[in-house]
């Protein structure tokens, strides 16, 4: 397989990633940026990728500050408890203030929101908008695409790698991937570029087998990129020990918070007991978190895990009562209900909708299962995983900001979504709203340091070589077998992501070991990890689809990394039923209420970790 | 859950300019056109998320979804129809009891968006500002609420 051509695009800013975020960034550069290049690369197609691809049932974060329902300070007091107390105030806050305008321009463009008979947003919970949202991601890219233009969308190719500035490595020049449906390298060069590349599933085993493992609950075609794409250009990341562990409707992964907040349902173990009540006074041992209203997400799930490893499964969510409830007898409110409830599945996710009826499930009449997941890495839902960011210029105390709002310690640099982290509970109206403003501090950005970057050819020479690597190791290879799949000289990407996987599972607290860690565990996770990145440059890749799941692992497996190193340095438990720590079990906010920071060398290929402070902004 | 597709119904998109439709949008690149039957198919169905993207979209409505095998137990399925401004969704059980549901899934005609309509901010004095484009239209209040430190 010899090297294919080089194509090289020139631009401005440069957004990878076209999914809620990287929308967010095309669509508001273009503003500011009326006379710049703006260039979006993209793996798929915007108008269906990333995690919103296949729809959503409602807009997690809107403030409604035009009906008085919440305040930005409201916002940034409920995510900094649910992260039992840490998240950047600042971000955060960032993001409140903005989101309500990006929700509005949703609706705008086409998004049917559910309305009351007065005219306003009908809610699910304090921060929830019911949609009829199956087609959410097309009204999102089709503003995008027509303000960057059509011919500034490089569609099918997959970024593999970030390039620095020849003289710099601390200043960002462009990015490199190669065509997944041609055989082409592409070199992007840019000013300023935007990470919007979304979060990791499959990084750790799910519970999915075999036929199943593409039924993730977070996107699976979130595979780490914005973390694997930073990381080894030495960019500053935070929180990467966090992790979202998400109590789900069983084997569909059919989210469950309409069931909560919409339909007033509850979960019972087999003896018919709520752990919310009979576990309660657990909360008391995570003060002051325990406490908060509502119960934080994972003391929530602390329950539930302690009812499942007492052996008091299955659990079932009382979706019949809620609904028996609901429509009072009454056979025109129970066609309502039932009509919203299968919407919620079948706007977001179909799965589930399948699940149900392939086991005979009426949710009026009967019960239906719940179960924690496996975890998730991401920094937009409920994790809080990704790149340390400047924050924005008026609010950010100076430990926070370097200069431009969501600019990473990479000199132009920026991130947003799923790749800033510390800044959770963004959902997809907080994506779309934080690209936004990392597109508008980008274009600050470019227009401050005009001057020419500088790729050299040898650096483009030999990142062309190692992604075109796999496919050549395979080619040169396949004769020394008989068998494609077993090889002396190669593994597999499937292979690949299959170990590591086990290796996260098993050391890094996956379900098989009840999410639980301690030093010595990790620190054997960690072996493994290193020999599996090492193999990792032993992949053999059969065809260009192969070649993009040999990239994506790469991706995932950085990630796992990052995640390894964090859990071993944060000393205490912070996040029952999200993680363990056997050998720290008690939460410790005398010592470990900052965050943990982390930077990779590639030069000594050594990382340093390093705390950073939690500054408190709203009393 | 993982697609097939039906051989006698796919007629590979013939005439469709993308070409064939669920190779063009598939987010995860499953989609192939098989070379020896020039039909739809999933060269990677472990990996299908069961988005329904490809579905939604084949014009011959030739692709439906077989629930995992390794957990759904056979004989349901669960298939969209597009209808003026949504979809229909016909849900059907193992035991053969049928649902169905009709949901708006847009509001205003496909490529009728206009990006900055009506946006007013001054592209170069309010760059140095905190407000987005388009955000003393759309925000929904006068203007970005002043942080209250103190609250
Ligand atoms: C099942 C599920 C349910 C959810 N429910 C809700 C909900 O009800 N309400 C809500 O508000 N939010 C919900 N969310 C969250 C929301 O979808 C995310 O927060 C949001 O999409 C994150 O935006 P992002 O831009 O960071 O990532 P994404 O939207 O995932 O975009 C990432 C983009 O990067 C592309 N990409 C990845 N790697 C590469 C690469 N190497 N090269 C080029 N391109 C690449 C991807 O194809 C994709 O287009 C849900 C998410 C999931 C998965
Ligand atoms: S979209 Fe439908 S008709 Fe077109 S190639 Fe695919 S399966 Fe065949
Ligand atoms: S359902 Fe989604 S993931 Fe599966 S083949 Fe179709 S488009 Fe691809």
């Amino acid at each position: 397989m010899a090297l294919p051509a080089v194509e090289t695009v020139e631009c401005d800013i440069l957004v990878v990633g076209g999914g809620m975020s990287g929308c967010g960034a095309a669509f508001e550069s273009k503003y500011w940026g009326e006379d710049l290049k703006v260039v979006i690369v993209e793996k798929a197609v915007i108008e269906r990728s990333g995690a919103t691809g296949e729809g959503l049932s409602a807009i997690n974060c809107y403030m409604g500050q035009r009906y008085g329902w919440n305040t930005p300070e409201d916002f940034v007091k409920y995510v900094v408890n649910d992260m039992m107390g840490l998240a950047r105030e600042d971000l955060v806050y960032d993001v409140g203030r903005h989101v309500d305008s990006s929700v509005h321009l949703l609706e705008e463009w086409g998004l049917p929101v559910w309305k009351k008979d007065n005219g306003e947003y009908e809610r699910i919970g304090r921060w929830q908008i019911p949609i009829h949202g199956e087609s959410i991601k097309p009204v999102t890219a089709e503003p995008a695409r027509k303000a960057v233009g059509p011919e500034n969308i490089y569609e099918r190719i997959s970024i593999t790698h970030l390039l620095t500035d020849a003289n710099d490595s601390g200043r960002i020049a462009g990015a490199i991937g190669f065509g997944v449906r041609e055989n082409k390298i592409w070199v992007f060069k840019a000013k300023a570029v935007i990470i919007t590349s979304g979060g990791a599933s499959n990084v750790f085993r799910p519970r999915s087998v075999n036929e199943g493992i593409g039924r993730t609950w977070y996107s699976v075609f979130a595979t780490g990129s914005a973390y694997g794409l930073m990381i080894p250009i030495g960019t500053e990341m935070t929180q990467m020990e966090h992790r979202f562990v998400p109590t789900r409707f069983k084997d569909g992964y059919g989210p469950v918070g309409m069931w909560f907040q919409y339909f007033h349902a509850h979960v019972e173990n087999a003896l018919g007991e709520d752990y919310t009540v009979t576990r309660d006074s657990e909360l008391r041992k995570y003060e002051p978190y325990g406490s908060a209203i509502p119960t934080p997400t994972p003391l929530r799930n602390h329950q539930m895990f302690l009812d499942i490893k007492e052996g008091k499964g299955p659990m079932y969510m009382r979706t019949d009562l809620a609904m028996q409830e609901l429509s009072g007898g009454d056979p025109a409110k129970m066609d309502k209900v039932r009509e919203e409830a299968w919407e919620d599945f079948l706007d977001m996710t179909i799965a589930q909708a399948l699940t149900w009826a392939s086991q005979n499930i009426a949710p009026e009449d009967t019960p239906s299962e719940v179960v924690l997941a496996e975890p998730y890495i991401m920094g937009s839902h409920s994790g809080e995983a990704g790149a340390w960011v400047s924050g924005p210029e008026d609010l950010a105390p100076p430990e926070y900001n370097w200069g431009y709002n969501k600019m990473t310690t990479i000199q132009g640099l920026f991130a947003a979504g799923d790749g800033v982290g510390a800044a959770p509970h963004k959902f997809s109206s907080g994506s779309f709203t934080e690209g936004r403003l990392a597109a508008k501090s980008a274009v600050r950005f470019v227009r401050d340091n005009p001057g020419a970057i500088t790729v050299s050819d040898a650096q483009v020479r030999q990142l062309s070589e190692t992604i075109w690597a796999p496919l050549e190791t395979f080619e040169k290879h396949k004769g020394a077998s008989t068998a494609e799949d077993i090889n002396p000289n190669y593994i597999t990407p499937k292979q690949a992501l299959v170990r590591l996987q086990k290796i996260m599972d098993e050391y890094g607290g996956g379900t098989s070991t009840w999410y639980t860690v301690n030093q010595a565990t990790l620190e054997r996770g960690i072996v493994l990890i290193e020999m599996l990145r090492e193999d990792l440059a032993h992949q053999g890749a059969r065809s260009r689809h192969e070649l993009l799941r040999s990239w994506e692992v790469v991706h995932r497996t950085w990630t796992g990394e990052a995640h390894l190193r964090h859990l071993l340095y944060r000393k205490e438990t912070r996040w029952p039923g999200y993680y363990y720590r056997s050998d720290y079990p008690d939460l410790d906010d005398q010592n470990w209420r900052v965050f943990v920071n982390s930077r990779y060398d590639a030069a000594s290929d050594k990382w340093s970790l390093s705390t950073k402070p939690y500054i408190n902004l709203i009393k | 859950m993982p697609t097939f597709v039906e051989p006698n119904a796919c007629n590979a998109c013939a005439g469709e300019h993308l070409g064939p439709l669920c190779v063009y949008i598939c987010p995860n690149d499953l989609m192939v056109l098989d070379p020896g039957m020039n039909k739809g198919a999933n060269q990677e169905p472990e990996m299908c998320s069961e988005c329904y993207a490809c579905v939604k979209l084949c014009p011959t409505e030739a692709i439906h979804i077989r629930g995992y095998a390794d957990f759904i137990p056979l004989g349901a399925s669960v298939q969209p129809k597009r209808v003026e401004g949504g979809f229909t969704w016909t849900v059907t059980f193992r035991d053969g009891r049928e649902l169905q549901f009709t949901y708006p899934s847009r509001s205003t005609p496909v490529g009728s968006s206009d990006p900055y309509k009506d946006f007013t901010e001054d592209r170069v004095n309010d760059l140095g500002g905190q407000g987005l484009a388009g955000e003393s239209k759309w925000l929904g209040v006068d203007k970005l609420p002043p942080l209250q430190a103190g609250n």
